[in-house]
């Protein structure tokens, strides 16, 4: 290369700090920005209206109360497994195996309702399968968790591995209680008793789900922000040597984060089978663990955050059938546009952290 | 060029045949704003459910009904997504909303109960004969004299391959993909067999089984494994493009079914069999317009031109195949022959007798609850729509084929 003495014409380089009021600004315009890539991809693949697949996609989840309702119970399952996965995300535990923790509390939920109905009065039953589930979820989560702590094993292979064993042991016991037989299905438990099956707040379905939700964030805002825990995930995060320095027992802080991501897994899985599906299949978290790795990682593991990031990528996923449906496009035409605006979304953040240094041509 | 010629059979039926049952089906003028719902529980990736999509698109044609008439919604899950999408339908002003996979059934009772003066038909279900809702309906067809004609193809492949030389009598067996070992395919493969055997007494048949109703590896892999278990001939009850693409790739002829595959694999594609969904997406329609019960069953026949044979492939097809299938379907038409006529098969070495129950009724112990055989035959879809030709129990609880036929696994 030529020596000029002058540098390259430009480079990049770590903002020093920056406003709150600008990093808003800079996701504000990667929003705008990812709208219009959308309309001008909608444009030109299909020749249909731009506005009008952005008013299906609001409909998808507006266009009646019922479809509101639905959206806001999608939001409260994946900001519950979002918020499970905030701690350990925050101690740098990669820890992707929610999928399979939210299975097993599924597997924990439908077998106390099959085994139990009838045999125990209904407050039992619906204490013991919450209870059942919980522990179900924390146990799956501690068993890498402690692997890791004893011997340093990948958390993040093991924790994926889990997954598939959750998946697998719940469709295993599908085709134990399967009916009819031979169909691979176990179909609504206890449809005509409801044994197990969680109160209906009042007439609204969903009720019970949004308000766990609303408490399990605040709960884990205060955990994360204002304990002793809450900081040692932090110390633990930034440098473990640190931590052992400062006499924090990373291997207890490991296992008792993830004895807590579990649980509220766990959690989740009885939410959907006790209070809305009913049912078990091998699809029934459908990728939410996977997914509320991101909404976590969008909102910088802060459970405020997560609101806003889970409500969005649900009302997408909404939109995104509703798409579908009205314009006869394949699912897949909607993925791509939530593809486009998470892109915009999370490529922002660089421009949040880094900036652009143009080189000052000399007089 | 492409060399096939594609036998028009279901036309020729459909003149022949459904005439007779449209005659006295007064014409329905569909309000313009009625409008119906389907519920699918994949896209048209999958045969089966383009199958329903397809259908539900050329009732709607044939109805004069326009696009807005009709909603599509792909990729429901079968669970409370189900619930939530035929309400969601029903609030949108549906008189009557469709669902096509084993799995909503449970999901659409639950809005049927909810939403009484909306229909909800649910195809391949077992409950609604029990149910006791007026709104609530199940739909099948005789696919199972589909499976036995699709056979007999299968059955003089294997005599022109034993006349050629290419095999013995002893090796002439065939290979078959199953889902589950569920009813509908147990059902499916006995009739495909009988109907092999027909034409090829020496005829044999092992069966494997994915444990999916869609899996395209599992499908190649089970496929892959009966040939190289020495299967000549290939036929399968999964909705993937797995195993055709697994015969064409090893030049094994393929049986396939919910239409023709002959695009992925020309060489071996013999013939399919499938059910139209059509005509009764047209009846049940209709019937919602005009106010008249639907029925709690209904079973779909080679009649009503809702059990289809597509595209005989007479490059791989023996000689004669399409005048014998026609000669077969007759004498099923005229009733002069039966599928499961008992004295064409053997369990355990045994007939079956006129006091054999099956289970027909919904339990959740299985429980055989109805005779299904009389005059000499096993009457499928008579007592239900859904098919309940299953596995023979025995005292041990191990589920047996008909004499002829292996099951390979039985995990499913």
């Amino acid at each position: 290369m030529k020596e000029s003495g002058k540098g390259p014409r430009v480079h990049i380089t770590k903002r020093p700090e920056i406003s709150k009021a600008q990093a808003f600004l800079i996701r504000a315009v990667a929003l705008v920005l990812a709208i219009v890539v959308c309309a001008v991809v909608t444009y030109l693949l299909t020749g249909d209206d731009p506005g009008s697949v952005f008013k299906t996609i609001w409909e998808g989840s507006f266009g009646s109360s019922r479809r509101t309702w639905v959206l806001l119970q999608n939001v409260s399952i994946l900001l519950i497994i979002s918020l499970a996965m905030a701690p350990a995300f925050r101690m740098r535990f990669w820890n992707i195996g929610g999928e399979g923790q939210v299975m097993i509390g599924v597997l924990a939920t439908a077998s106390c309702m099959i085994m139990l109905s009838g045999k125990v009065p209904e407050p039992a039953l619906i204490f013991i399968e919450i209870a059942a589930a919980v522990v179900a979820g924390a146990i799956w989560a501690a068993i890498p968790a402690f692997f890791k702590s004893r011997w340093n094993t990948n958390e993040t292979l093991f924790t994926l591995m889990m997954n598939y064993v959750a998946t697998q042991l719940v469709a295993y016991f599908i085709i134990i209680w399967e009916s009819p037989r031979g169909s691979g299905k176990i179909g609504i438990i206890n449809q005509s008793t409801q044994a197990g099956w969680l109160p209906q707040i009042g007439q609204y379905k969903y009720l019970l789900t949004v308000i766990v939700a609303a408490v399990l964030t605040v709960f884990i805002y205060i955990y994360m922000n204002y304990g002793k825990h809450g900081y040692e995930l932090a110390v633990v995060g930034e440098s473990e040597r640190t931590a052992k320095y400062v006499g924090i027992k990373v291997g207890r802080v490991i296992i008792r984060t993830m004895l807590l991501s579990g649980a509220i897994c766990g959690l989740a899985g009885a939410l959907m089978v006790a209070g809305t599906d009913h049912t078990m299949t091998t699809t029934l978290a459908g990728g939410r663990g996977f997914t509320a790795v991101m909404v976590a990682w969008m909102a910088k593991f802060n459970p405020l955050g997560m609101i806003f990031t889970s409500f969005l990528l649900a009302f997408l996923q909404k939109g995104a059938g509703e798409v579908a449906t009205q314009f006869g496009l394949n699912q897949s035409f909607s993925d791509i546009l939530s593809s486009i605006i998470i892109f915009f979304l999370i490529g922002c953040e660089f421009f949040i952290q880094y900036r652009f240094v143009f080189r000052k041509e000399a007089k | 060029m492409k060399k096939f010629i594609a036998i028009a059979m279901s036309a020729l039926m459909a003149v022949s045949f459904s005439a007779a049952v449209y005659a006295d089906d007064e014409a329905v003028e569909i309000p313009e704003d009625f409008k119906a719902g389907f519920i699918f529980l994949h896209d048209e990736n999958s045969t089966y459910d383009l199958n329903f999509i397809n259908a539900a698109k050329q009732a709607a044609e044939n109805l004069g009904m326009s696009e807005d008439q009709i909603i599509l919604k792909t990729n429901v899950p079968e669970g409370q997504e189900c619930y939530e999408e035929a309400m969601d339908m029903a609030d949108q002003g549906c008189g009557i909303v469709f669902a096509d996979s084993f799995g909503h059934e449970d999901y659409m009772i639950q809005a049927a109960a909810e939403v009484p003066e909306v229909h909800f038909c649910h195809a391949t279900g077992t409950k609604a004969h029990t149910q006791g809702l007026d709104n609530y309906h199940n739909a099948f067809a005789s696919i199972y004299e589909g499976r036995f004609l699709a056979g007999v193809a299968a059955g003089m492949k294997l005599n022109e391959m034993i006349e050629n030389g290419e095999i013995s009598e002893d090796e002439a067996k065939i290979g078959y993909v199953g889902a589950f070992t569920y009813a509908e395919v147990i059902s499916g493969f006995t009739s495909f067999f009988l109907g092999a055997r027909h034409e090829c007494p020496s005829a044999t048949m092992e069966v494997t089984f994915t444990g999916s109703w869609y899996d395209e590896t599992a499908e190649k892999e089970g496929a892959n494994t009966l040939i190289e278990d020495g299967c000549v001939l290939i036929s399968q009850h999964a909705d993937s493009m797995g195993a055709p693409t697994a015969c064409e790739a090893a030049g094994v002829p393929d049986v396939s079914y919910n239409g023709s595959t002959i695009d992925a694999a020309p060489n071996t594609y013999l013939i399919s069999s499938k059910i139209d969904w059509t005509p009764y997406f047209e009846y049940a329609i209709k019937a919602a317009v005009a106010g008249d019960p639907i029925e709690a069953d209904w079973t779909g026949t080679i009649a009503t031109d809702s059990v289809q044979l597509t595209d005989l492939n007479e490059d791989v097809a023996a000689e004669g195949t399409a005048e014998e299938i026609e000669a077969v379907k007759a004498a099923l038409e005229d009733g002069s022959m039966h599928v499961f006529d008992t004295a064409a098969f053997t369990v355990g070495g045994e007939e079956l007798t006129e006091d054999f129950q099956a289970d027909v009724d919904d339990d959740p112990d299985y429980a055989p609850d109805t005779e299904v055989v009389s005059d000499g035959y096993f009457h499928e879809s008579e007592y239900r729509s859904a098919p309940y030709f299953g596995l023979f129990y025995d005292e041990e609880g191990n589920g047996n084929p008909i004499d002829g036929i292996t099951l390979l696994d039985v995990a499913f």
